[in-house]
């Protein structure tokens, strides 16, 4: 019996010892340092069509970086799925890599988590200073009136492709500039078997940025001025009501794109089964599926009169990814002289060509690389049109419960029940109580 | 080598037998009772870095308001006392009241499966209990949705399941002319049918093996003398087969319940991160509860209940089996 006793106590003392150990954290706690200078982690969101390319793309400029500097840059192509929660996971443990990147609309997320090293003038100058970056860039890389968690890398802006085929069939004389006229298109497109335009539907992501856009134009706000979810204002509810009448009312999306959400609009779109597509940066991916450059046009996205502006006139959310240090790294300078290199002028040139993204740094957006049509609607949209993303702590909260609102609304349109204005205020009230309280 | 090996292999067989029985095989009383812990040590060391532990942990942040404030260092996250319960079970509030109808969701969905898994998997184990050409074959077939590796095969549900080009529609509506028009299985309340599909089919064929294995102990004589007695075959699977079943359903309903009900992949990988209100399932509500909406403190909590609710039912379920079991011998 004695020893029955002792392995018991063994145990518990042993589990005790365990969580304490847990409880602490290990490293987590602890500031930064320069102990291990000749190494580097960099977690890569994936940005081309494959991980494999993103590889490809990324290793020989890893190779130029050590070359220069003698720091062996370890590199991890992390899927977009898995990014936030890996983040998050590094977050908790303290174990992730030295740099890092990030979905711009996530930067004041972690920003609170005061896990991200901030850019602070001081951290700034060592990279060439902050007026090299893009307002409207910078305007996403975390809480205003904070140091930024984070640095621009790639920018991204929607966009309307159309397909120039289709609109001579029907007889479009050219892109929408107008919701009117978009509709108006789109209800000339959709006829045996084709459609007007193309939504994912389930992708909550993808449902924020447009409902996001559609209460900008109507002169809402998802939060006030304070920081407060405020989802239900009528703006908002017209907003969100007039992007699903797309499908609901106007019937020129496909009922079957309520669940897309594996980008299987863009599919439909480059096999010419839609006739337009809201994206970012969509070019790439569309020439991986065969659809040639000369076939789509690339306009502005529509707005509700005139043309895009400051204002009202809003087309985009600011899109793109930043690049952010994790505060408890082991090499802070090496880390800064990778985000230095990354951001450099030259780096800026070839990275940005290989995404067709377009550079958030001043200097590299200025070359001709950068000049073509689309480029040259995507980098006026940027500079004129686009707003970043509620930049708030809660801001991946308020990404899914409206996002997963717009989805269940997407859901009554492709069943066919009504989509009311109370029906949308009713889904947004209910994605407003899911956000935490303050 | 290859010659000694004989030559060893017999002096061992002779020595084996006397050396079993030796003066020497008898050691103190504390080597007696205490080598079964000492080789148990590792598996309670195990055991404990990976549940016990975690458990703990999970339980103490139940109590603290976990958020992305916090997590990086959640040792100093503010207590929370009960709060983070009383948020989950205020059913009037919006978080209580989702996570009431997630968990009763749940419970409807774990019935319907775990009731169909038995009824098909025992009936095709009734099935095949007497030999027959081709039934080798079959009982293999049987077992590839068990054999299949989960994400591979729900993710070819999801296919099947497409509006547009999925086979489920294709048969059902253009084929078979059953419905006027495509339906849409992984959004609105086909969702709740769907995910019972997927988790049936995957479920069912465990229940065909156990109950397979079960029909093995019990005697044909049992049979033949029922037979000749005048006893149908009904008769016979009423009065023979189900009762000598019983102790064998016993633990495989109780497995397949807790299976089903803490299912996380097939709804996860059928819907994504946020499923669809008619098929919520209580595992992916709290998975957003913690890793979508960030509040991991209320997430611990859900877990925490979810828990005592499933040994509080386990324990009620072990109880009355087992009485009802031991009530004839009585």
């Amino acid at each position: 019996m004695r020893s029955i006793r002792a392995a018991a106590t063994g145990a518990v003392i042993l589990s005790l010892a365990l969580a304490a150990s847990a409880c602490g954290g290990g490293s987590s706690t602890g500031g930064g340092s320069n102990d291990s200078p000749e190494e580097l982690t960099y977690w890569a969101s994936n940005q081309g069509a494959s991980i494999e390319i993103d590889k490809k793309v990324l290793q020989p400029e890893l190779d130029k970086f050590e070359k220069q500097t003698g720091i062996k840059v370890k590199l991890e192509v992390v899927p977009w799925s898995d990014l936030l929660n890996r983040i998050l996971t590094a977050t908790t443990s303290g174990q992730g890599p030295d740099v890092l990147n990030i979905g711009n609309t996530w930067s004041a997320s972690l920003q609170a988590t005061g896990a991200l090293l901030p850019w602070d003038a001081k951290n700034f100058d060592r990279i060439g200073g902050k007026d090299r970056f893009v307002e409207s860039a910078l305007g996403s890389t975390g809480v205003e009136g904070q140091d930024p968690a984070a640095v621009p890398l790639y920018s991204m802006a929607y966009a309307l492709y159309y397909n120039k085929q289709m609109f001579a069939d029907a007889g479009i004389d050219g892109p929408p500039a107008t919701w009117d006229e978009l509709v108006a298109a789109g209800k000339k497109l959709s006829k045996d078997g084709k459609w007007g335009i193309g939504v994912e539907g389930s992708n909550p992501s993808e449902n924020i940025h447009h409902a996001f856009v559609f209460a900008k134009q109507h002169g809402a706000d998802f939060f006030t001025a304070d920081g407060e979810a405020d989802f239900t204002n009528d703006g908002v509810v017209a907003a969100v009501k007039q992007y699903v009448d797309l499908m609901a009312k106007d019937k020129i999306i496909a009922p079957g794109n309520a669940e897309y959400a594996q980008n299987q609009s863009v599919s439909d779109f480059a096999k010419g089964r839609t006739g337009m597509l809201l994206w970012q940066s969509a070019s790439a991916n569309l020439e991986s599926q065969g659809m040639s450059e000369d076939a789509y046009g690339i306009a502005p996205v529509p707005v509700q009169s005139g043309t895009p502006g400051a204002g009202k006139q809003v087309n985009s959310m600011v899109a793109g990814i930043n690049l952010a240090v994790f505060k408890n790294s082991d090499n802070l300078d090496g880390a800064t002289k990778f985000v230095k290199f990354m951001t450099s002028d030259a780096e800026q040139k070839i990275l940005n060509t290989a995404y067709s993204s377009i550079p958030p740094v001043k200097a590299a957006q200025q070359d001709a690389a950068f000049d073509s049509p689309a480029d040259a609607v995507l980098k006026d949209t940027l500079a004129k049109s686009a707003v970043a993303l509620p930049q708030v702590p809660d801001e991946s909260q308020f990404e899914t419960a409206v996002g997963t609102a717009v989805k269940e609304l997407f859901a009554d349109a492709a069943a066919g029940r009504a989509v009311t204005t109370a029906s949308v205020k009713a889904a947004l009230t209910k994605a407003q109580q899911q956000m935490p309280k303050k | 080598m290859t010659a000694t090996a004989p030559a060893a292999e017999a002096a061992v067989r002779k020595s084996s037998p006397g050396a079993a029985r030796g003066p020497r095989r008898r050691p103190g009383r504390i080597r007696r009772i205490g080598l079964p812990y000492l080789l148990l040590l590792p598996a309670l060391l195990l055991e404990l870095l990976v549940h016990l532990v975690p458990m703990v942990i999970g339980i103490v942040m139940s109590f603290k308001e976990l958020t992305q404030f916090y997590i990086r260092d959640w040792g100093t996250a503010p207590w929370a006392a009960l709060d983070n319960y009383k948020v989950s079970v205020d059913f009037d509030a919006p978080v209580g009241e989702a996570l009431l109808h997630s968990f009763l969701v749940t419970i409807a969905f774990t019935l319907l499966s775990v009731g169909l898994c038995w009824l098909i998997g025992t009936a095709a184990a009734i099935c095949l209990q007497d030999t027959f050409r081709g039934r080798g074959l079959l009982r293999a077939l049987f077992l590839v949705p068990y054999a299949l590796p989960v994400y591979t095969a729900v993710i070819t549900w999801v296919f099947m399941f497409q509006h547009d080009n999925g086979l489920v529609n294709h048969v059902l509506h253009d084929q078979l002319g059953l419905t006027d028009k495509p339906s849409f299985w992984l959004i609105g309340d086909n969702s709740f049918v769907a995910l019972l599909t997927v988790s049936v089919w995957k479920g069912w064929p465990f229940a065909f093996l156990i109950v397979m294995a079960g029909l093995q102990n019990i005697p044909r004589e049992l049979y033949e003398a029922a037979a000749l007695d005048g006893a149908g075959m009904l008769q016979q699977i009423r009065r023979i087969t189900l009762p000598s079943l019983r102790p064998v359903n016993q633990v495989l309903v109780l497995v397949l319940f807790l299976w089903t009900f803490n299912d996380f992949n097939t709804p996860y990988v059928l819907f994504g991160k946020t499923a669809p209100e008619a098929a919520d399932l209580i595992s992916v509500h709290i998975y957003q509860a913690s890793f979508v909406t960030w509040n991991f403190g209320t997430g611990s909590a859900m877990s925490v209940l979810l828990l005592l609710f499933l040994l509080v039912v386990t324990g009620a379920y072990l109880v009355l089996t087992s009485r009802g079991r031991r009530a004839p011998h009585a």
